[in-house]
């Protein structure tokens, strides 16, 4: 199929294998930013027919309204929260997103930093490298297996994560927007009840007009001084600051967190704490999901334009 | 009072504050004669105040000797408080009829969390991009290097016993496929089994040491073995660091003959080598998988249970059997 002459544009870094998968079928057009100065584009915006977007920037309504010729936003993620899908739907646009070939790795990565937190993996890392180790000991830590798990977001990851857990004793409850008959674990309709209940708590939801901060100052006083949350979902999905002081304050025992509500900023007060772990936005970063996730972008893009129905449809 | 509780000999010193507090806690209910607070030398206060004594506590780090043994002819038990006994001298202990207690199975799911914990740390890059966050260069460097998918990996389990049980039971729900080395194929078990060390690492992508240490397993990693492994293999020791040959093993993460390590234990602690600091795709511990506050309330009562059973003629609850 001659889809040499169809323009993309990329609205920011993805992974080189991307890149060249597009640019062996389409005409690649690369501008890191871009979203946040449309203007960048100038000429060629009136050939863009398609964009390729990421967690960090998909398409909103500026930059839709920038081209004319706009079909189709391939989104490389799971979360469409960057894309403007009322302005899609307005204009015919169809969009997709990478659902389930990444959802082993962010599950596997939830259970890493959840992890990493409770036993101050990093930490001991850094005690190690720094000498630390013959001058005295580290402290102890606290038990990870048999702890009770809560989750908000029963969805594709929340479920993995809910899988993982398990193996290791834990008990799992959740919240989500409506209870899932098919699963066993513990329904709460409400997200403190949920909180109250448990003790390590994965932020594994979509962000939506509805979930931002749906992890606020409540919940997290609902957890405890003992709780501990790991966010691998979008920065959002947590009231930021409040997060911050709960951690300075001991209201909260400790942070694995993937996702910031600013990134690449992550707040300096977290910096220098050793309660928290702090991750680029890397949950479905493996060589191996990157390389499907690129994949299912890739035939999202070939589908729409041999006129076929895209795989994974948002809208 | 103190001098009506039964006697337990305590050679060493306590080896951190956590085995301190047990011990203080301990002297409630037994009296503790403290080789390591007399001045006189081992034999000679043995000599003096434990000729006759019946029991003895020890940790992983009090080596008991035949030359020890041979100093308590009235000697019936030993409690280590931790799960490896290699250093005691078991065919002593079995041709005095000494009985041994150990930790049992009470630190299997911590060490088996820790094992899990730096084996996705490892493959995932957790300790290098925290670094990485912590040194402000995520705004300037933008993406992070892609790591390496858990799920479908081949987990190689060196000693399948109660805690690499617990790993393998982990790392199934990951997706892992399971295979191991035992000095015995466990019956029953749908985990493939190599008989050769060697012949597991060449068909896996990652190996998990969780073996006890004796004269077989002594540097049984050794060079051979990584280099079936091969350069993206990862190996993660929560066992006994001289299980490994640790200078082979420095040697082959500097060449990138390894892809990666994740160590919790090395052969001189405190000392590890230094070569090590400067690699991204290691994570290093300090020999702390079984220091949780449950672990420790577990073994308190593990180790009361132990000498309270021996001294009412009692079966012990976590005796070191022969295999």
């Amino acid at each position: 199929m001659k889809m040499e002459n169809v323009c993309i544009l990329l609205t920011y870094p993805v992974p080189e294998y991307l890149v060249q998968e597009l640019e062996k079928r389409f005409r690649v057009f690369k501008f890191r930013d871009v979203a946040s100065n449309p203007q960048l584009i100038g000429e060629i915006s009136s050939s863009i027919r398609a964009i390729v977007g990421t967690s960090a920037w998909g398409a909103d309504a500026r930059l839709i309204d920038e081209l004319p010729k706009l079909e189709i936003v391939a989104s490389y993620s799971v979360g469409f929260d960057k894309i403007d899908l009322v302005k899609c739907k307005e204009r015919g646009i169809t969009v997709t997103n990478t659902p389930d070939v990444l959802s082993d790795d962010v599950a596997d990565f939830a259970i890493g930093l959840a992890l990493a937190t409770v036993r101050r993996i990093c930490v001991c890392d850094r005690f190690v490298r720094g000498g630390k180790w013959k001058e005295g000991e580290f402290e102890l830590t606290t038990k990870f297996s048999g702890k009770s798990v809560g989750i908000v977001g029963l969805g594709r990851i929340g479920s993995a994560i809910a899988k993982r857990a398990e193996a290791f004793g834990c008990t799992i409850s959740y919240h989500s927007r409506s209870e899932k008959p098919e699963s066993y674990y513990k329904y709460y309709p409400n997200i403190i009840d949920l909180a109250a209940n448990c003790n390590i708590l994965f932020v594994a939801c979509a962000l939506s007009k509805g979930t931002k901060h749906i992890v606020n100052r409540k919940v997290i006083d609902a957890l405890g001084p003992k709780g501990i949350i790991v966010n691998i979902g979008r920065g959002a999905l947590i009231d930021e600051p409040e997060l911050v002081s709960a951690l300075l304050e001991g209201r909260l025992a400790g942070a694995g967190l993937d996702v910031f509500e600013h990134e690449p900023k992550v707040p300096e007060e977290l910096l220098g704490l050793e309660n928290v772990v702090l991750q680029p936005h890397v949950a479905s970063d493996t060589v191996e999901t990157s390389i499907a996730m690129s994949d299912l972008v890739i035939k999202n893009l070939e589908a729409h334009f041999q006129n076929k129905p895209v795989l994974t449809p948002v809208l | 009072m103190a001098d009506q509780l039964p006697q337990v000999l305590v050679l060493r010193p306590p080896e951190s504050s956590s085995s301190a507090r047990i011990e203080t806690q301990l002297s409630q209910k037994f009296q503790l004669v403290k080789a390591w607070e007399s001045p006189l030398p081992t034999a000679d206060f043995i000599a003096v105040h434990a000729a006759s004594i019946k029991a003895m506590l020890c940790s992983g780090g009090t080596p008991v000797t035949a030359h020890i043994l041979h100093l308590l002819p009235s000697l019936q038990l030993i409690v280590t408080t931790s799960a490896g006994f290699n250093h005691i001298n078991l065919p002593e202990c079995r041709r005095r009829s000494i009985a041994v207690a150990n930790a049992g199975q009470i630190f299997s799911q911590d060490c088996a969390d820790l094992a899990v914990g730096i084996l996705i740390d490892v493959l995932r890059k957790i300790s290098a991009a925290d670094r990485f966050i912590r040194g402000g260069i995520w705004p300037i460097k933008g993406n992070y290097p892609l790591g390496s998918k858990l799920g479908g990996k081949k987990v190689g389990i060196v000693g399948l016993g109660s805690i690499g049980l617990e790993v393998a039971k982990r790392l199934e729900a990951f997706g892992c496929i399971i295979s191991y080395n035992s000095r015995r194929k466990k019956a029953n078990l749908s985990y493939l089994f190599y008989s050769n060390v060697c012949e597991l690492a060449a068909n896996s992508d990652a190996l998990i040491i969780c073996c006890a240490l004796t004269d077989e397993t002594h540097h049984m990693i050794n060079k051979e073995v990584m280099k079936a492994l091969g350069k993206e293999g990862v190996i993660v020791n929560i066992g006994r660091g001289a299980i490994i040959d640790e200078k082979e093993l420095v040697q082959c993460l500097v060449q990138g003959e390894i892809g990666g390590a994740g160590l919790d234990v090395f052969e001189n602690e405190p000392d590890v080598p230094k070569e090590l600091f400067t690699l991204d795709n290691v994570v290093l511990s300090p020999h702390l998988a079984v220091f949780t506050p449950e672990s420790f309330s577990d073994l308190y009562d593990l180790v009361v249970g132990n000498f309270e059973a021996f001294f009412s003629n009692k079966p012990l609850l976590s005796p070191v059997l022969d295999e």
